[in-house]
Parts: structure tokens; sequence; C-alpha cells
């Protein structure tokens, strides 16, 4: 069983990510509402993929990537940013500090399960 | 499918009344020359946020929408493009759109191509020329590199406006990180503005984690570190007076000396915060009750010695301060009426539009003030209200042109001051209330029965009755099933009431009545069959002895004749069940007011306290004709009356208190 975090500010969006991602049966997901719910949901829960936004009140996609690629706990964690057409320039920042995909919102759901799947070799 | 529908309106609406609250802030920020930053972002997000609402529901119209209004947007929080009047006016007009789109079934509605030209081409015009140059070399790589576009646009705009950036390093524990750095980005927040919250656990100890905090701020580096209590780090230093004369907003002249000015010597701060403040000031002036105490009782052992004295004069000197403190502190929470006009009269335009009636609005007594926190709440009750007077108070134009009547509707606010308490009206020049018409309803509600028998003021206040206002009469516009008897709870939560008068065909006027301030208040300590109440002293208006022998009964009910009025009077001791005979007299207290004034009788007044109320726990919550606890020296408990909720209970439902 993989656990996948999804870090989302919006409810609705958080819930069809969820949605996308629990097709496969070797998946759960974890919710954060915020990357402050994320740092606080880390110490705590064990993850192995990270989906994230980039524009999230408090503590924003780029930080919680900056801040899980400086810490041996998560430095290999794969992380996926998914994020709107306009953030072209953070999306690169966000590969840049160590995100391993990211994905245009709206997004193909074939796109986001590809990926996972490649992750996992399911 | 219908539920969830709704549920997409509701959400829809909400999130577009949020917007426009934002953009009312950013337009009265805008003519102070200074927009702030952060309310942009929240318009961005709700943009944001409503987009992808509509999507979800196959609202694609209204997804499209707030789509091209969001990239708008994007482009001003990043400062591509620039917050003008224009712009504003662009983003009200569109909010009032989208808000008529929800409404209306999708089928009904026309193509939305133009709106999404008019959008483009605004923005296409507005895309500012100026680019921001590097400025990247004077603060470090490290940092720059995880900086979201929006923070690092922020960073630019920082140093541009000559602000100081700086950095403080907080560790806090694991368990409680979020209140702590909630608590330090607040205070930070005063000083200047938050750009940053980056995370680290880097050199860090263990069950800890570290923030890395870089805000911008017109402080100087010494000033920050006393004020936060922490190791600030100087990335840019601030340029003071030497500032770049560029500010956000175009003001037409140098404002930037008077930014800063403003920024210094005003501080916003979290209204809990001063709750506390106020909940600390209580407890001390319960402690100057005890010196009190303990100075009568040294008199009474040792008589008026030096000593003694002494302790007099402090105590009475204390006392005065603890009340210029509570005096001070009251103040600084007030806020001028007028800041609800401002959220009322939006909705009242919006409205009126809506439902095709022209109105003229009134206001009268906008610097009348209030507390904040009542403030805040009073609004809801209030929307209620004007949304009611709008829909079903005033009449369709033609309606009125056949009555005799200007096809302008009339509304007015009126905010007064009366004593310890403020009132405010809402008074409209629509077609009235027909009490016959009213009771009526109340029948085929099933709420009374068709014998009974009402006066004019008892019909009136079946409008306030649970499940009075129910779907059927509640139009879309006035709001969704909340009923008038919310309102009433809401004021009643508050200490407040409220009332209505109405002549049919001329209109009806509701009344807000609600203390000036909560928490501290004044009370007349009562004593009735050995046990000890509280009466709120703002709504006493007199005290008195009677005669039993002069009481009358008038429909089972006892009166007593107060110069020339009939006031019923009810035992203090039968409402909440005490044991004990009356005897030939008894104090009567005097409460409420105008035609809700009545008499509790009680046997002995002990005298004022000022008391800090404190909500009992759930457990006595069902209890009717409390408000609340308090601790009056002693350590000695004693329970403050709902004065409201008792003449609720004496008048309407004749004695239903007894226990």
């Amino acid at each position: 069983m993989k656990t996948i975090m999804i870090v989302e500010d919006s409810a609705t969006t958080r819930s069809m990510i969820r949605a996308v991602l629990e097709d496969f049966d070797e998946v759960e997901t974890v919710e954060a509402a915020s990357g402050f719910e994320a740092i606080k949901l880390l110490p705590s829960q064990e993850v192995d993929l990270v989906v994230t936004d980039i524009n999230m009140p408090d503590i924003n996609g780029l930080e919680l990537i900056n801040f899980m690629r400086k810490d041996e706990r998560w430095l290999n964690i794969p992380i996926i940013i998914i994020s709107t057409e306009r953030s072209e320039e953070d999306k690169r920042r966000g590969v840049a500090l160590g995100a391993n995909a990211y994905i245009t919102k709206p997004f193909d759901p074939e796109d986001l399960q590809g990926i996972v799947k490649e992750l996992f070799n399911l | 499918m219908k539920s969830s529908e709704s549920d997409f309106i509701a959400e829809c609406e909400d999130i577009l009344e949020e917007a426009g609250r934002l953009l009312l802030e950013i337009q009265e920020s805008a003519e102070r020359g200074r927009i702030n930053p952060d309310s942009i972002n929240a318009l961005f997000r709700a943009m944001h946020t409503l987009k992808g609402l509509a999507g979800l529901f196959g609202h694609d119209d209204i997804s499209e929408i707030s789509h091209a209004l969001e990239s708008l947007l994007d482009d001003i929080r990043l400062g591509k493009s620039e917050m003008t009047n224009d712009a504003i006016n662009l983003f009200l007009n569109f909010t009032d759109t989208l808000r008529k789109l929800i409404s209306k079934p999708k089928e009904e509605r026309t193509d939305v191509k133009a709106y999404l030209d008019e959008i483009d081409t605004f923005r296409t015009s507005g895309k500012a020329k100026r680019k921001e140059e590097g400025m990247e070399s004077l603060v470090d790589e490290s940092i720059m590199r995880v900086l979201s576009e929006y923070e690092e646009h922020r960073l630019k705009t920082n140093i541009k406006e000559g602000m100081g950036v700086y950095m403080i390093k907080p560790i806090f524990p694991l368990t409680e990180f979020d209140t702590a750095l909630g608590e330090l980005t607040d205070r930070i927040k005063a000083m200047g503005e938050l750009i940053s919250t980056m995370p680290t656990t880097e050199d860090v100890p263990d069950g800890s984690i570290g923030f890395n905090l870089m805000f911008g701020s017109p402080e100087l580096l010494d000033t920050l570190t006393t004020d936060l209590g922490y190791e600030v780090e100087e990335l840019v230093p601030a340029k003071g007076a030497e500032l770049a004369p560029e500010t956000v907003v175009p003001t037409g002249g140098d404002m930037s000396a008077e930014v800063l000015k403003t920024s210094t010597s005003m501080v916003r701060v979290d209204i809990n915060k001063l709750d506390r403040i106020l909940n600390t000031i209580g407890e001390i002036s319960l402690s100057r009750h005890a010196i009190r105490r303990i100075w009568t009782e040294m008199t009474e052992q040792y008589g008026h010695s030096p000593l003694v004295i002494d302790v007099y004069k402090v105590s009475q000197n204390l006392e005065r301060k603890i009340e210029e403190l509570q005096d001070q502190m009251l103040e600084i929470r007030m806020v001028p009426v007028g800041q609800i006009y401002r959220r009322l009269s939006q909705v009242i335009r919006r409205y009126s539009r809506e439902v095709g009636k022209k109105i003229d609005l009134k206001m009268f007594g906008e610097d009348t003030e209030i507390d904040k926190y009542l403030a805040e709440e009073i609004v809801d009750p209030l929307v209620h209200i004007v949304r009611n007077a709008i829909d079903h108070g005033l009449e369709t134009q033609e309606e009125r042109i056949k009555a005799g009547k200007s096809e302008v509707g009339e509304v007015i606010l009126r905010a007064t001051q009366r004593g310890n308490h403020v009132v405010v009206e809402v008074t409209d020049n629509g077609r009235g209330i027909d009490p016959e018409r009213l009771k009526k309803k109340a029948v085929e509600k099933g709420l009374i029965d068709a014998g009974t028998d009402l006066n004019r003021k008892d019909i009136m206040e079946l409008m306030f009755l649970p499940g009075f206002s129910t779907k059927d009469v509640v139009s879309e516009v006035s709001g969704r099933g909340v009923g008038l008897d919310i309102v009433k709870d809401k004021l009643g939560s508050m200490g407040g009431f409220v009332d209505v008068t109405s002549e049919k065909g001329e209109g009806t006027t509701f009344t807000l009545t609600l203390p000036i301030t909560l928490a501290i208040i004044k009370v007349l300590m009562v004593k009735v069959g050995g046990e000890t109440y509280g009466v709120p002293l703002s709504s006493i208006s007199e005290t008195l002895t009677i005669e039993h022998s002069t009481l009358q009964s008038i429909e089972n009910r006892k009166v007593f004749n107060l110069r020339g009025d009939l006031l019923p009077v009810t035992w203090l001791r039968d409402v909440f069940g005490l044991p004990g005979e009356a005897g030939e007299r008894s104090f009567a207290v005097i409460v409420g007011f105008g035609d809700r004034r009545m008499g509790l009788l009680v046997d002995e007044l002990l005298g004022q306290h000022e008391v800090v109320i404190k909500t009992i726990g759930e457990y006595l919550d069902d209890i009717k004709g409390l408000a609340g606890a308090a601790e009056v020296g002693r350590h000695e408990i004693v329970l403050v009356l709902d004065i409201e909720g008792i003449i609720e209970e004496c008048t309407t439902r004749k004695g239903a208190l007894h226990v």
C-alpha cells in the first residue's frame, strides 16, 4: 500500500485529485489543506509521494518542496506539482528545488495516473 | 442534485460576498494611497476558488468569467498591471454580473463571450509597460530560489518602496508551532508585510521546527529586535525618508512620506488580544472590591487610624485608575457605525437592481460608535432586515405609483446612542404590515389558535416566532429560509433586542437595540429567596419600593401603576422557583425600555458592582433568564440575569417560566 499526501487549499480540487489517485487499489491518500498542515503532518505520517499545489496561503508549495529537500527524512519522497498554467515560472522553480514532475491545472486524470504508475512501478 | 445545486449557489454567493467586501476595502485603501497587497491576493484567491467550484458543477460560463478575472488579478498582484479605479469598477461590476448569472437557471443565461472580451480588452490595455529591474543581487540566492513569483514581486515592491527587508528565524516545539507561529506572524504583520514563511529543519533540535520569516517593514533594525523579541537579520536596510517616488497606486502626488507615517503610528491589533486585556482588567477590578472590603473591615476593627486612611486613599486611587483604564480600553474597541453602513449600502444597491426597485437610501448617525465585536455581529441581522425591507416592504414601482407614492422607495438607516445602548433603525416607506394578514398566516402555520386574543403588539411579535417565515414567503432575495427568529436570537445573545412598528400603507421600522459594549458590565446585586443575583444596570430604569396591596390584577397578570403607566410585575422568586413568601412590600426593579418595561420584585437591593460576565457551561444553557455568571469578591459567584429573556418569557408566554 502506498500513501500519497495531497496538499491543496481548495477542498474541491483536493477531492478531485483524491478520486483520481484512489482509482489505484494500491493507493491511499492523506490530505493537507495548506503547506502548513503538510509540515505538521509529515513527521508523524508515513508518506510515499506528495502531490502539491503552489499557490497556497501561509506556506506555499515551493517552500514545502525546499523544506522536504533539506531534510533527509523526506529527501527522497517524490513530489508532483499540480498548478495552473499561469504558474509556469513557479513550476520551473519547483523543479529546480527538487520536485520530480509537474502537471498543469485543469489536469487530465490520465496524466497524473501515468506519473504515479511510473513512480511506483504499478 | 437539486440540493447540491443550491449548496453551490450558496457557496458562490458567499464567495462573491467576500469579494465585494474585499473590493470595498481595496477601494477605501486606494483612496488613502496604498492598497494592502493581502487584499488583492485574497481577491485573487476568491476568484480562483469560484472558478474551480463553477467548473466542477458544470457552470462553464461562470467558470470562464471568473477565470478571466483571476488572470487579470494575477497580473495586478504580480505588478504587471495596476489596480486603478477603472479596474476596481470593473471588478465591482463583474461581481454583480456573476451574482446575477448564478441566480438564473442555466438555460436562461446568454452567451458570455461579450463579457470575456471586455475583461480581455481591459487586461491587454492595462498591462503595464514597466518592468521590474533585477534586484536579486540584493537578497541571497538561496532565499530567492524558494520564493514564488508572487513573493518575489512583493519583495521587490517592498524594496522599491524603501522598506527594509528583514529575516527572523524562530524555532518552535513541533507540538505547538502553529499557534506560536500564528502569533508571531500577526505581530510581524502589525509592523510591515510578511513576504515569505520558509519552514526548515536545518540546525534545529529534534522535536522542533524552524522558520525563516522574511518580511518588509519601515521600522529600523533596533526597533524590530526590541519589539519582536527575536534576533533580526537585516537583508536590505530601510531607506527611510529617501523613498522611491513610485508607489503601488498612482496618487497624483508623493504620498510616500505620509504612508510611512501612518504605518508607524498606527497599529492593527487582533480584537481577541483586546478581549484578553479587557478580561484581565475585569479581574483586577475584582481585587479592587476585595481591597474595599478589607478597608471596611479595618475601619470596623481599628477605626480611622492613619493606616486605615492610607489604605482608603490607595484604594480610591486604584479604583479611579482602573476605571480610566477600562474606559480607554473600551474606547479602543469602538468603531463608527459608518463601517457597517458601507457594507449595507452595497447590499442595498445590489438587491435594488436585482429586484428592479428604485431605492433612495438615506443614512444617519454614521459617527455613532459601537464595539467592534458587536459591529461585526450585527451585520448579518441588519442585512437580513434590509433585504426584507427591499423585498417585502417596498412595493413595485407600479404599485407605488398606483398608491400615489413616489416611484422611488425609501430606506433609511439611522443610528443613535441612547445611554448605554446603540439603537439602529431600518425604516422603509413601503406597504407596511397588515396585522390581520399576519395573524391569519400565523394561524395557517399552526403557530397560534384562531381564537387567540392578541393585541397589536403581540401580533407584530408573531413575525419573530421560529417557523414563521418559511420558504414559501421568503423570496430568493431576502434569504434562504432564514427567519426573523434568528435575528431575534442573535440580538438576544448580544444583550439586545429587536422591535418592529408598522403602519399599513406607510411603511415599517425595525429597531435594533444593543449595548454599546460587552465584557464588563455594571450590575445591581439583588437578593431574593436567599439567593443573590446581578441585574445589568444598563437594563434598569429605576428601583422603588412597592406595597403589595397597591398591585392590580389585569387579565390574571399583576400590574403596577407607575406614574400612570401600567407595568406588569413578576416575583423574581417565581421565575426561578425559589422558596419563601412575599411579605407586605417588595423592592421593584424596573427593567426594560419603552413598552417592554416591567417590574421585577425582589427582597433586598445590595448595591452596584462591576463584573466580568463569563458564560455558564452548556449544562445550564437551557435555563432561560440567565445571561452568565460573575465572580464578586470572596470567590462568591452570582448569576447575572438575562433581562431580555425574562421580559420575553413573562410578557409573551405569560409566566411560562414557572419551574
